[in-house]
């Protein structure tokens, strides 16, 4: 029995071992590490297997690829960086992971504005901060972001920690139109209009809209969709609120992106541009459109229909790579007024 | 006569110790023990040594005094809650028979089965504005929202304190169970005899035997809500930890990111220290010859209902809600009749890395501080030392340390590979399942070091003594004697091992190999989009597949704890 048992145990040692032989990548395959969460972009890669018959082996984690892509080395397995957040984009490029991505098909569908000039990523999809109101207690239906801090929003106020990646990413895009020091002011006055500390995550928001707690929180755009159409237990939050798509006095509408990297040592950089290429094409963009209820990058693919309710998204134009430069800045000053705190 | 010694019990190794190969072997372990916990180190200060710049300035004035506070009184709160709960609960169920107590000594340890984070949303579904309580209450008052009334906020410290408590109590609960089975009744008896209250013998008696064992839980504990990420930002609890993770990610300074993981360590390394040194002049080894199994107090009238109600509270709120919840999530979802099949290949996964990982971290740990035992040598005292430090660091930054060293073993292993005429073998190491093995072990190695430590503390140096002078070499020793005295303690390590394995997540997440998911990276995919209630089955089924060893281990440790004992009175 013993020996069974052991025999048993050193069996499941190979298999776990061995079961990840699929790390030694096939001619037939593509390799992602990716940020976004593999149940979201899994029908994507199925799309993708079933047109290209490429197998496509996934990795995805909340943090730190860039530093086992550059660990790994020569040897790395991954071709493809899946990345959200401009901050994340650039840091990826920062930690020397990435080759230019040289395609003309991308080249003509991506705008200047998102993507790197030198190549070396290229934006797939577009998610906007924008202000989740009170259907019954609010009655503005436009907002700028400047109005965050004014003093009649007393109380009123939600949002989550001012070190989450898209409040950061949105208080670098404050800097870049404002100036560090206007900056601060603005988020002095956002603190004093907060109604609780900052904690939850997006749907929080509509959450305590809903149960009275503030008036207007910001969140991503996807999230009200997400609850309106695919969660019936937070639907009524979302029917409780209504979404503004703010704007900087001097600008647009604060988008962030998603984007995607060519590793440095891809090992099957053939399969690898093959998917980028299929990323920004009509299905996969459709697909980012009506599952995840992201603006597509592709001009002439249109949002969903629930999307398109908020509004024509007027995207501020000021360069995402001008505002990753801002972030750190952000983050001291989030420090700075006691944001969390 | 039996004694209790004066001195540290494991200061002395009476005679010459017959050197045979066994003595360096469990050296070896040791050794292996310190270094694989030191290599993730190592990379953390070659990160550390990165340029900064003015980074500190700020960190000194804007962020360090807040973090450290909110930290320090989170963790002087958990430390209070899992010290009441876990010890009392523990001593209650070893030292009394009251109704249900065989089913709440296993229940109790339950707690640990899910993941603290998802526990967070559970208890913001249930208690917040929108929820069940305050809606009913709502409801029965007329109120219309939720400004109308004042309701306690899970979302904050307080919240956070009570929430990391009713989870992590068992990691005491455990510790202390396993010492309270083996505590003779040497003292307690006579103290009984002489009129002592039962409140007067754990005053001044269970509890301070109990000491190691309690510390080393409440370390446990304590060390698990530092590196918790999840449950601490959704609360809104801005801790270090969350601090070093906002550095490295929004201020885009690793290196500022490792030096803070560096700083926190050393407060971690100093404060064990600081605890050891409080007891470092006690002795706590029961003698050789009063082994005795303590017969329980059997309890009556009132007094057996409010132990009955004192250790199910804890089952209740640390486990039977949650685990509830997701049950009625999994009901309503109808997760089981949509069954997604791949789920019980990630289950297969989990439990296979679980056990291997288990199996590895307890021989390591066990013989690292056996061959302490033996033999104090410095280079293994130091390596015992280290060995524990895994633990005291945040999973993903454990994770980062630990790439650069397992690419350089790769590495050496394909230049090897090329010397002798072979292709590239890729990484071996680093891009397999073995990554995630040894983040395991180097994780939990200090779980099995405490536990083996506060049980060998507890076996006296007689028995060592006697066994020695028959002739018995530190294999037969170990065999004979340590492993089977120090089973409640071995049995005990292995569960929170195992159940920790299972739903290890930040660690697991960066290291795994393509295509490879465990529950608990199954479960975290929900979660991150914020639906988390998709992932009930996946977390239901850790709790399923930590139910079973935890049953058969606490009752399996009764057994062999009367049986060793009974054999041994």
């Amino acid at each position: 029995m013993k020996t069974v048992r052991a025999l048993a145990r050193g069996a499941l040692v190979v298999n776990a071992i061995v079961g990840a032989g699929s790390a030694f990548a096939q001619s037939g395959d593509v390799n992602v590490y990716t940020y976004r969460e593999s149940k979201l972009i899994q029908p994507l890669f199925d799309a993708f297997s079933r047109d290209t018959g490429i197998k496509v082996n996934v990795i995805s984690a909340s943090s730190g690829l860039e530093q086992r892509i550059k660990a790994e080395g020569a040897n790395s397995p991954a071709d493809v960086l899946l990345t959200v957040d401009i901050g994340r984009i650039e840091d990826a490029v920062r930690a020397g992971i990435t080759q230019p991505i040289k395609s003309d098909v991308l080249d003509k569908i991506v705008a200047p504005q998102y993507r790197d000039p030198e190549g070396h990523w290229y934006g797939i999809s577009m998610r906007a901060r924008v202000v989740y109101a009170s259907k019954d207690r609010v009655n503005e239906t436009a907002l700028n972001y400047e109005d965050l801090s004014d003093p009649k929003w007393k109380g009123k106020i939600c949002i989550r920690s001012g070190q989450y990646i898209y409040n950061n990413a949105l208080f670098a895009a404050f800097i870049a139109h404002h100036g560090e020091a206007k900056t601060e002011e603005w988020l002095s006055g956002l603190k004093a209009n907060l109604a609780q500390k900052p904690s939850g995550g997006d749907r929080e928001v509509a959450r305590d809209i809903a149960a009275g707690k503030c008036d207007i929180g910001v969140a991503n755009t996807y999230y009200w969709a997400l609850m309106l159409n695919n969660e019936p237990d937070r639907k009524a939050w979302a029917q409780a609120t209504k979404v503004i798509l703010p704007s900087f006095q001097n600008g647009g509408t604060h988008v962030n992106l998603s984007a995607v990297v060519l590793a440095r040592y891809a090992p099957n950089k053939g399969n690898a541009m093959k998917l980028v290429e299929w990323l920004v094409g009509e299905e996969a963009q459709h697909m980012y459109a009506d599952l995840n209820y992201e603006y597509p990058v592709r001009p002439g693919v249109a949002v969903n229909s629930i999307i398109a309710g908020y509004g024509k998204l007027n995207a501020d134009t000021i360069p995402l790579s001008k505002i990753a430069d801002h972030k750190k800045a952000a983050a001291n000053l989030v420090d700075k007024v006691g944001f969390d705190n | 006569m039996p004694i209790l010694r004066a001195g540290p019990s494991m200061d002395r190794w009476p005679a010459r110790f017959h050197l045979r190969w066994q003595a360096p072997a469990f050296g070896a372990m040791a050794v292996t023990a310190g270094l694989a916990a030191i290599a993730p180190l190592a990379s953390l200060i070659v990160l550390a040594l990165g340029e900064t710049g003015d980074l500190w300035t700020h960190l000194a004035r804007y962020v360090i005094p807040a973090a450290l506070a909110r930290t320090a009184l989170l963790l002087a709160g958990v430390a209070v809650v899992t010290i009441v709960i876990g010890s009392s609960a523990a001593w209650l169920v070893t030292t009394f028979a009251f109704p249900g107590r065989d089913a709440l000594s296993w229940l109790l340890p339950l707690p640990l089965a899910i993941p603290t984070y998802i526990v967070a949303y559970v208890y913001v579904d249930i208690l917040d504005a929108l929820g069940p309580v305050q809606s009913a209450l709502r409801a029965v008052f007329g109120w219309h929202s939720a400004a109308d009334y004042w309701f306690p906020n899970v979302r904050s410290l307080a919240g956070a304190i009570l929430l990391f408590g009713f989870v992590l109590y068992p990691y005491v609960y455990l510790a202390a169970r396993a010492m309270f089975q083996t505590q003779g009744p040497l003292f307690t008896e006579p103290a009984r005899m002489l009129g002592a209250r039962p409140w007067e013998l754990v005053r001044r008696i269970t509890l301070p035997l109990a000491r190691p064992a309690i510390s080393v839980g409440v370390s446990l504990a304590l060390l698990e809500t530092l590196n918790d990420i999840g449950a601490s930002e959704y609360l809104g609890v801005h801790t270090l930890t969350l601090s070093i993770f906002t550095t490295w990610l929004n201020r885009g300074s690793l290196a500022g990111a490792a030096q803070m993981a560096c700083l926190m360590l050393l407060i971690v390394i100093a404060l064990i220290a600081l605890e050891r040194r409080g007891r470092r002049r006690r002795g706590f080894a029961v003698s050789a010859t009063d082994l005795r199994r303590l017969s329980p107090i059997t309890l009556t009238g009132p007094a057996r209902w409010i132990a009955l109600i004192g250790c199910f509270v804890p089952v209740v709120l640390g486990f039977l809600l949650p685990a509830g919840y997701l049950l009625y999530e999994v009901m309503v979802r109808g997760l089981l009749v949509g069954f997604d099949v791949s789920l019980a290949r990630y289950a297969l996964t989990t439990v296979a890395l679980a056990s291997i990982a288990t199996a590895v971290t307890l021989a390591l740990g066990f013989s690292a501080v056996a061959a302490l035992r033996y033999e104090k040598h410095p280079v293994i005292a130091t390596s015992v030392n280290v060995a524990g430090v895994g633990y005291a660091v945040p999973g993903t930054v454990l994770a980062l340390g630990l790439l650069s060293p397992l690419v350089l073993v790769d590495e050496g292993i394909n230049a090897l590979a090329q010397a002798f005429g072979a292709k590239g073998v890729g990484l071996v190491l680093a891009g397999s399942s073995a990554a995630l093995i040894i983040a395991y072990v180097i994780r939990f190695l200090a779980i099995a070091i405490g536990f083996a430590q506060a049980g060998f503390s507890r076996i006296s140096i007689d028995l060592d003594d006697v066994a020695r002078l028959l002739g018995a070499g530190p294999g037969t020793l170990a065999r004979t004697i340590h492993l089977p005295l120090a089973q409640p303690a071995i049995f005990g390590a292995a569960l929170l091992i195992f159940v920790d394995c299972l739903k290890e997540l930040p660690a697991t997440l960066l290291l795994r190999p393509l295509n490879v998911e465990t529950l608990a990276t199954y479960i975290y995919q929900f979660a991150t989009r914020g639906s988390f209630e998709q992932g009930s089955l996946a977390a239901l089924i850790i709790v399923a597949v930590g139910i079973l060893p935890i049953i058969r281990i606490t009752r399996y440790a009764d057994i062999a704890t009367r049986l060793t004992l009974d054999a041994r009175s």
